[in-house]
């Protein structure tokens, strides 16, 4: 590929680990190609890091694709970069100026303990998966595709909130560190589906819960989080997290005292 | 109920309640002081029939357990939210992930709108009883203490900031109570949004408006 080429001078966070106060550090990447990733270009300046004997910049990823929600850090301020729904490894370098200097962090909240450089830990959000982002189903014979109706506004709606990766650029775009957005996205798959009704109103407690248990901070609505997805997570679902867990907490039936399997 | 309450999402829709009561007061508050603008016999006589009655004090009651309960929440939420985020970025969003100003500092605007309250109702509440006679009824002359405080343009440059700030706190949240009601629903979202920054501007310009007025005309 040829195509334009642009210089970069980019302040990394380094951060040995957990212990480790960190600081940011002064890179230049040269003769970046316009049609390279961002995680290419970081490659790149890792390349010539380990030329020289030092420790490459740690960073998270896995498909670079866009679609398994492993890569994600901070671009001058902004989760996954500049670009609107688009995730660091689906960045290309055409979106930067030649000549611009880039400061570069790793997701910020007291729920994403610190692992190394621009690596932080976000399985808070999979314990608030475990916690209730399930639906129970019979094992045996795959049920016919068309058995259960859903209509089709719903099915619509629910594939967009489930689109989630989970990559957590809500959580470190968010002023309080909110997981909200995530978890509201999770909940809204499963409530607006026939499969999801089971554990429906028990879903909501227990995923509030678990969001609130974890540290993450409350929704403020500042929108931060729906302009950081990569995925165009809307802020409505949040709107419907609240209603049903507000919902499941007025109706929520006491459990029987006796009975059971009979 | 208890676990609800407890929860950040149980929190706020106490905010947004309260919020709202508070809402539906401030612009009720507006409009009945726009009769200072029709005559200060019917503005005074206005305040007389509010309270001449016992709805007062179940109206105040309610006033003040709301406004208790929001900035108790705001106060626990706050704190809480910080904590969520120890560090902050070196670089602040700048393009088009920013978002706005109100919504980013609500607790700041809550806070100085606590101090406006207070003074407000030192000011005017229990300020000066000067008395006057409308339809051979003896009762407060408002309107003249009224007049009489806004000949200040210090007082007047304050009480402009101070509703600029109800403005804004008012243009975020009351479109946020609705999120935070869990009424936000696709089709309406704009609709609520846009109300919320009408609802905001009305109430902003509407009070401004009065003191800016009889300031420019001497009465
Ligand atoms: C007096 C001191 C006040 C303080 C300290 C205060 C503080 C706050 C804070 C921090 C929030 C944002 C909470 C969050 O989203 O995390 C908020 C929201 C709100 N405030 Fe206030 N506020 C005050 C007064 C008022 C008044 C007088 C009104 C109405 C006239 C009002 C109406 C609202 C509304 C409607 C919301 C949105 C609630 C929501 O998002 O659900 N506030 N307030
Ligand atoms: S809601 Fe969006 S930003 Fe948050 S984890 Fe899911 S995909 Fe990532
Ligand atoms: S590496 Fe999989 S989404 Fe970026």
């Amino acid at each position: 590929m040829s195509g334009k080429h642009i210089n970069l001078t980019l302040k990394v966070w380094r951060q040995k680990g957990p212990q480790d106060k960190g600081a940011f550090a002064e890179y230049q990447a040269k003769n970046v190609s316009e049609d390279a990733s961002f995680l290419e270009m970081l490659d790149a300046v890792n390349e010539e890091l380990v030329a020289k004997g030092d420790e490459p910049i740690a960073f998270d990823h896995d498909c670079r694709e866009g679609i398994c929600g492993t890569c994600g850090f901070v671009i001058d301020g902004e989760a996954h970069g500049p670009m609107k729904s688009t995730t660091v490894c689906q960045l290309h370098m055409r979106n930067f100026n030649d000549g611009a200097t880039l400061t570069i962090e790793p997701f910020r909240a007291k729920a994403f303990p610190m692992i190394k450089d621009l690596m932080v830990d976000r399985s808070a959000l999979d314990r608030i998966i475990s916690s209730g982002g399930y639906i129970s189903a019979n094992t045996g014979n795959a049920v016919d595709a068309n058995a259960i109706l859903v209509p089709k506004p719903d099915a619509d709606e629910a594939m967009s909130s489930a689109t989630c990766i989970g990559c957590g650029a809500c959580v470190a775009a968010c002023k309080n560190a909110s997981a909200a957005l995530f978890t509201s996205a999770k909940i809204s798959h499963m409530a607006l589906l026939p499969q999801g009704q089971v554990e429906r109103k028990e879903r909501a407690i227990r995923m509030v819960g678990a969001m609130d248990a974890e540290g993450f901070g409350a929704c403020t609505t500042t929108g931060a989080c729906e302009a950081a997805c990569p995925k165009e997570i809307q802020l409505t679902n949040i709107s419907r997290m609240n209603r049903e867990f507000f919902v499941a907490n007025v109706t929520k039936r006491p459990k029987h005292k006796d009975g059971g399997a009979g | 109920m208890s676990g609800f309450l407890g929860s950040t999402v149980g929190k706020k829709y106490l905010m947004g309640i309260t919020g709202l009561i508070w809402a539906g007061f401030v612009l009720a508050h507006m409009a009945g002081n726009l009769l200072i603008f029709v005559s200060h016999d019917a503005y005074n006589a206005y305040g007389h029939a509010l309270t001449s009655g016992n709805i007062i004090y179940v109206a105040e009651t309610v006033l003040v357990l709301a406004l208790i309960v929001h900035v108790f929440c705001a106060i626990s939420l706050t704190k809480n939210n910080r904590e969520a985020k120890e560090q902050r970025y070196a670089v602040a969003a700048g393009g088009k992930k920013k978002v706005s100003l109100a919504s980013r500092t609500m607790a700041i605007q809550g806070s100085l709108i606590l101090v406006f309250v207070i003074l407000h109702l030192i000011t005017f509440k229990y300020g000066t009883h000067y008395e006057t006679t409308v339809n051979g009824v003896v009762m407060r002359d408002l309107a003249r203490l009224m007049v009489e405080v806004f000949q200040s343009p210090g007082y007047i440059a304050w009480y402009v900031v101070a509703l600029i700030l109800l403005g804004f706190h008012l243009s975020h949240g009351v479109g946020s109570t609705f999120q935070s009601l869990g009424l936000m629903e696709g089709t309406y979202r704009d609709t609520w949004k846009k109300l919320s920054y009408t609802y905001a501007v009305v109430v902003a310009l509407g009070f401004i408006s009065q003191p800016v007025f009889i300031f420019l005309n001497g009465n």
